[in-house]
């Protein structure tokens, strides 16, 4: 269980989206309660097309509702203009992503570095703080490597550094061990878990995966755009149990 | 974001190498057809740039240099007789026919001035000298055409018009326009070369020195009002005369400038396409800057980086190739000329060439979706 003190740093009520697509219209989300805490780790499940990605999108202020209140560390992101979205984003959410995300081009310091070089830092502060996350990661000795010099797990390790290059409150991953095996999986789970519970974030992460069931502080389950059950750790992990015997 | 822009854009090294070459292609197309543009210009007005006179009076109606018409030698008395005015000469210019002297005959202007005076004078003599036409049937060619007019030394005979010529020197880089080489003769003896049966009172212009403290405008007002049937220019406004007449009312300059943008765009054209490509390729890194919080006016400055960066770069290379053409010109019939401004504001249309390219880019940037990260 976390460390610290848990907050609501998301709040959201009666979430819908409504895509359109030519003259029909497509329920993503349909009237979704939620509440997001700090020194959690959260696990949005359901099977594809349940709404998690979308779900995610909208609380990373990517994506806007089409109708419900979403609260962000207090501020009201529904009533904010388009412009301030990135704001938001900068200031309060790390992202990681199951395809990784990061820039070929550039070293993983590099990478973790461009995260505060979008926030303003100037470069030679910026490289000394990635290089920090890129230690606390235990990719040490891989900080001048290229993406394509590193495997699945170490390429997680660096997107997740990058992701707390801003110091953000919270951090939402898309299947994030999705293309990882086993063990690497196991130690960006364990990092992610650590984020929250250690240092006190957010951490909401959308996973089809069953190995990190027992993670999780909270499983929140969407089925059809819809949360249809939301469970405790100690819950879940007897339920994973119950699913892999059988 | 200028690590980012940089590496981006020099990451793929092929295709770096082809947005390099058509900004490249493009430049030296600009540099050639506007230095073309200026050598043309240059070329058509040298010998009343060259004049050192304030004044030019031609026959009325002559509206450019290659055009001359005579007029009385009274005129010419008319003008020493007016106040302010310092120094005046005959000059001629007129088509002629030059036997070389293997028979063959080629069309040449005749420029007939008085040797030795201040104004009207050939220049860069390179071999012999002005002072020599004074002699009888001299003649000075300019080394570009030696192998036209079958020259090569002082000495050489031709014919001019039926009358006997000898080359007594030679100048360098004396271009015509109108492809009929310039040779500088005596004011009598050209009179001789286009017109044996002409009174030799006619003159086909005046050149006119002002006196210290009086303004070429003035001048040219006070003779306005003693001379008639004339037009009395300023040289600069008989040189833009015949700029324009050349350049414009022939459609000469027209040509080469239509050129010039024809470079424009299609350098527009292959740099937007090549910036738009590898913008492409990395759509989905500025979809991920996106999500991570950069705004639209950060992913411009990435792409007006990269786009800045291959026009600088372009510009160096184009204007190393640009530099052998120029010299290569100096030494054929058509100048190609390259001033310190020119290439100071080909390196501004290089840069708003690139960045007007990457506008293409910037637009589809601007339109990512962030939540494209998410997909796939």
């Amino acid at each position: 269980m976390s460390t610290k003190a848990s907050n609501t740093v998301i709040r959201a009520a009666g979430l819908t989206k409504i895509y359109r697509e030519g003259a029909a219209d497509l329920r993503a989300l349909s009237d979704v309660d939620l509440e997001i805490r700090s020194g959690e780790l959260t696990l949005l499940m359901g099977p594809s097309g349940s709404g998690k990605t979308t779900l995610l999108s909208i609380l990373g202020c990517i994506l806007r509702a089409s109708s419900g209140t979403l609260e962000l560390l207090g501020e009201a992101v529904e009533k904010l203009p388009e412009r301030e979205l990135p704001r938001i984003r900068r200031e309060a959410i790390g992202f990681v992503f199951q395809g990784f995300n990061l820039f070929p081009t550039l070293t993983t310091v590099e990478n973790v570095a461009l995260a505060l070089d979008v926030r303003g830092m100037r470069r030679t502060e910026a490289e000394a703080r990635a290089a920090e996350l890129i230690l606390e990661v235990g990719l040490a000795e891989k900080r001048k490597s290229y993406p394509a010099d590193l495997s699945g797990g170490q390429k997680q390790r660096v997107a997740i550094a990058r992701a707390l290059a801003g110091d953000p409150p919270i951090v939402l991953a898309d299947e994030p061990t999705a293309a990882l095996d086993s063990t690497s999986g196991k130690n960006v789970i364990e990092l992610l878990r650590r984020l929250a519970h250690e240092h006190g974030r957010a951490v909401v992460m959308v996973t089809h995966d069953p190995r990190v069931l027992s993670y999780g502080d909270r499983i929140i389950h969407l089925e059809d755009g819809r949360i249809v059950r939301e469970e405790t750790r100690q819950e879940e992990a007897v339920f994973a149990e119950a699913a892999v015997a059988s | 974001m200028g690590l980012l822009a940089r590496r981006n854009l020099f990451h793929d090294k092929v295709r770096f190498a082809v947005t390099l070459t058509g900004i490249v292609f493009a430049l030296v197309l600009i540099i050639i057809q506007f230095g073309l543009f200026l050598g043309f210009t240059t070329t058509t007005s040298n010998n009343i740039d060259h004049s050192k006179a304030d004044l030019w009076i031609v026959f009325h109606g002559v509206g450019y240099f290659d055009t001359g018409r005579t007029f009385s030698e009274r005129k010419f008395y008319q003008v020493l007789a007016t106040p302010g005015v310092a120094q005046a000469e005959k000059y001629m210019q007129a088509f002629a026919r030059w036997k070389r002297p293997d028979g063959r005959v080629e069309n040449i202007q005749i420029i007939g001035v008085r040797p030795g005076s201040e104004l009207g004078q050939p220049w860069n003599v390179t071999s012999g000298s002005v002072a020599a036409l004074k002699e009888e049937d001299a003649v000075l060619a300019d080394e570009l055409y030696k192998e036209k007019l079958g020259v090569q030394n002082i000495g050489d005979r031709v014919e001019i018009g039926g009358h006997r010529a000898r080359v007594v020197g030679f100048t360098r880089g004396i271009r015509s326009f109108t492809t009929s080489p310039f040779v500088y003769a005596s004011f009598k003896n050209s009179l001789d070369y286009t017109n044996p049966t002409s009174n030799e009172t006619d003159v086909g212009y005046i050149l006119v020195k002002a006196a210290p403290g009086i303004s070429a405008e003035t001048l040219k007002e006070n003779l306005k009002k003693r001379l008639a049937d004339v037009d009395i220019y300023t040289t600069p406004e008989f040189s833009q005369k015949t700029r324009f007449y050349w350049m414009f009312t022939t459609g000469a300059g027209l040509a080469v400038l239509t050129a010039a943008l024809m470079g424009l765009i299609v350098g527009v054209a292959v740099v937007a396409q090549t910036i738009y490509a590898a913008t492409m390729d990395h759509i989905r890194e500025y979809g991920t800057l996106k999500a991570m919080g950069a705004t639209n006016s950060y992913l411009y400055r990435v792409l007006i980086e990269q786009a800045v960066w291959s026009a600088v770069l372009g510009y160096a290379v184009a204007m190393i190739v640009a530099h052998f053409v120029v010299t290569a010109s100096e030494k054929g019939g058509a100048l190609i000329l390259m001033p310190l401004e020119m290439k100071i504001g080909m390196l501004g249309l290089a840069i708003l060439m690139c960045v007007t390219a990457a506008l293409v880019s910037i637009n589809k940037v601007t339109r990512i979706d962030p939540a494209m990260v998410f997909r796939g």
